[in-house]
């Protein structure tokens, strides 16, 4: 290793080195970032649910089962596609998501899926989230209405479990 | 536009070069060494991060605690330093990476032949923000849960997931430690994907600094370990997904563009698209400035391979003889790499202006700067000098010299003269001195030309200038066009100190005064 000539110059080296990784841990650790402003909190829109088929199975005729292949013969006729959900979230009774939500999948034949981040102030706020996963064309299959509270820096997540028998709080 | 920027950014550089020079001087300059500094901290971020694993825990529960453990406990003094190593050598990476890629915009290293390792290097970009951010992730503090909802909603923006990949961080209860194993697995992944882009990024150059000097790279670590026991890196509290992780302190060297992401994740991708595909075009944006590369002449080529062993961009590979003389090896030029720096003509044996023929040939030459050309360029410069002493310059295009009209040789890089050359000009009495003017000694525009070009002089690289050619009689002034002044100033002691010798005409037998050099005080 070839020393410098001077330690003086040796110092300076050093210097203009620690004040580099100086300068690097004085920005890698700040400044604060807000992502959301101070006294509030956000609700978490989100679910992922499969709606009923496209349309109804459909018993096959014993005409229809001899013509298919012997492995093959299921006596139901159910299409893969499922249809659409419509899902719907007030908050304090301002419609803040109204949306039919396609299934996924390029079969279309996977769940419906959604999730949305909602900024609210702190405190409390009436709440209803709403679903349709049938043929209906009005109205909803599935309804929760509820007030909730809100902490200052709260996160609270709206799922949507039909095991749990539908909107959940998590 | 692109034109102002990159002077701006040169001047900009040249002003930061030539102060880091006074400190480090040319050879340990900073930024003359990016590239192999680049290197040298990822190798630091590898070892620190291979201990760091020993203890690290990748449970959703236990990943935060273990990073606590080693970071607060009596461990601090190795786990936590090798931590901050971690954090703030990758962090360092960035700053070299984006100076590097600035640095070779400004110098228009980036262009025509050049275009491979700009373009390679953009992955490199990729990789190492993808790095970075996977390594946040496992923490699992506040810091890590802003990352993963903020990152997850981003790729979500993409419509390629199944499902939301963001409802993993939905609530506390949704995530896996199978999550962390799969982050693990990236973090790792990435790096090595990142080490073999490096490997591939610097495929064209020859002998690539991949290995600052060891002094610079001592005080470096050194720099590093006082940094991380003054300000250690530390987590920001345990994540908790019930609560939203703000404020948070972010890394804003590789999280800049979150607070976009947050804002609107479409148009982050927009602009990260618009700018990937910016610097993928830039070495084909017009204008595109290309002399013809060089070529051989084989009647003059005996396959020595002086021109392969210097030239910078691994342009020439010497392959079975084709026309039957009795050599067994021959040069070729690959176009698709040559910079047509014409280093290679200066190497060539067969470079020598003495030679009598009517033609002048050598064996590799630059088509529209030909040896021959070079020679008669000598003989009008010469012709012209009146006033004594009769100095010639030997410029190059991209330093100090570059824009000198009166008595100066100018050319794509100083190496491109031959030893010979300087013999010829003094010995034949053409002229009185030779000033051979090249770049700042950090920032040789061909890479090597400098280095070769003082070899030559100092005999010491083949072909060497002849013994008997008087090196009081010559000077090597290395500065960067925003040094005129000074290559003025030294040019003008030159000429000076050629005033007091006496006039010669004739070969004067010198063999010990060493060429003066004018570099950085």
């Amino acid at each position: 290793m070839k020393l410098p000539d001077s330690p003086l110059r040796l110092l300076g080296q050093f210097a203009v080195l620690a004040a580099l990784t100086a300068f690097v841990a004085a920005f890698s650790n700040g400044p604060a970032y807000h992502q959301v402003p101070a006294g509030t909190g956000a609700i978490k829109f989100s679910f992922s649910h499969q709606a009923d088929r496209s349309r109804e199975c459909r018993r096959r005729t014993p005409e229809e089962l001899a013509k298919l292949p012997p492995n093959m013969r299921r006596p139901m006729d159910c299409p893969r596609e499922r249809r659409g959900i419509f899902a719907e979230l007030a908050i304090d009774g301002v419609v803040v998501f109204s949306r039919e939500l396609p299934p996924s999948g390029f079969a279309k034949d996977g769940p419906s899926q959604v999730y949305q981040r909602f900024v609210v102030p702190a405190g409390s706020h009436a709440i209803a989230a709403r679903l349709r996963d049938t043929p209906r064309s009005t109205g909803f299959d599935h309804e929760r209405i509820e007030t909730v509270t809100v902490a200052p820096g709260q996160s609270l997540a709206l799922d949507f479990r039909p095991e749990h028998g539908g909107f959940v709080w998590r | 536009m692109l034109k102002l920027l990159q002077r701006s950014l040169r001047a900009g550089f040249d002003l930061a070069e030539r102060g880091l020079d006074r400190v480090f001087g040319p050879a340990l300059n900073p930024l003359a060494q990016l590239g192999a500094m680049g290197f040298f901290l990822f190798w630091i971020v590898a070892v620190s991060g291979v201990y760091l694993f020993a203890v690290f825990d990748t449970g959703v529960e236990n990943a935060y605690a273990s990073v606590e453990w080693y970071s607060t406990s009596a461990h601090r003094w190795h786990a936590g330093v090798m931590r901050s190593f971690h954090r703030y050598a990758s962090d360092l990476m960035i700053v070299v990476m984006a100076l590097h890629m600035l640095r070779e915009f400004s110098l228009d290293r980036y262009r025509g032949v050049r275009w491979f390792s700009w373009f390679t290097g953009i992955p490199v970009i990729w990789f190492l923000y993808i790095s970075g951010i996977t390594g946040y992730w496992l923490v699992w503090d506040q810091l890590a849960q802003y990352i993963a909802t903020t990152s997850t909603e981003l790729l979500d923006w993409l419509p390629i997931f199944g499902e939301p990949i963001a409802r993993n961080f939905l609530a506390p209860s949704s995530l896996s430690s199978r999550f962390f194993t799969l982050l693990v697995f990236l973090h790792i992944a990435v790096p090595l994907v990142l080490l073999f882009t490096l490997w591939i990024h610097i495929q064209r150059i020859t002998r690539p600094k991949v290995n600052p000097p060891r002094l610079l790279a001592a005080m470096t670590l050194l720099a590093l370990l006082a940094v991380s026991l003054a300000k250690p890196a530390l987590s920001q509290g345990p994540a908790d997904l019930a609560k939203l992780p703000s404020p948070v302190g972010l890394d804003w060297f590789y999280l800049p563009l979150y607070p976009l992401a947050d804002a609107t994740p479409g148009a982050l991708w927009g602009l990260l698209a618009a700018v990937t595909v910016m610097l993928a075009a830039m070495p084909w944006l017009p204008p595109l400035r290309r002399m013809k590369p060089a070529t051989v002449d084989l009647d003059h080529c005996n396959g020595c391979g002086r021109c392969v062993e210097d030239c910078p961009y691994e342009a020439l590979q010497l392959v079975p003889r084709s026309d039957g003389l009795p050599y067994a090896v021959q040069v070729a030029v690959d176009a698709s790499k040559c910079v047509s720096c014409g280093i290679c003509t200066g190497s060539c044996p067969s470079s020598t202006p003495f030679r009598t023929a009517d033609a002048l040939h050598t064996g590799i030459d630059l088509p529209e700067l030909s040896f021959a050309e070079m020679r008669e360029r000598l003989h009008a410069i010469a012709a012209m000098l009146t006033q004594t002493p009769r100095v010639l310059v030997i410029g190059c295009w991209h330093g100090a010299a570059g824009a000198r009209q009166d008595g100066t040789l100018q050319l794509p890089c100083v190496a491109m003269a031959p030893p010979s050359l300087i013999d010829y000009a003094l010995s034949r009495g053409l002229v009185d001195g030779v000033a051979i003017a090249g770049c700042s000694e950090s920032a040789c525009y061909n890479r090597l030309g400098l280095d070769w070009t003082r070899q030559r002089i100092a005999g010491a690289r083949d072909p060497y200038l002849r013994a008997r050619v008087p090196r009081e009689r010559i000077a090597m002034i290395w500065a960067s066009p925003a040094e005129r002044a000074r290559f003025d100033d030294a040019l003008t002691a030159f000429k000076a100190r050629l005033a007091a010798l006496p006039r010669t005409t004739a070969p004067a037998p010198r063999r010990n005064a060493p060429a003066s050099e004018e570099t950085v005080p």
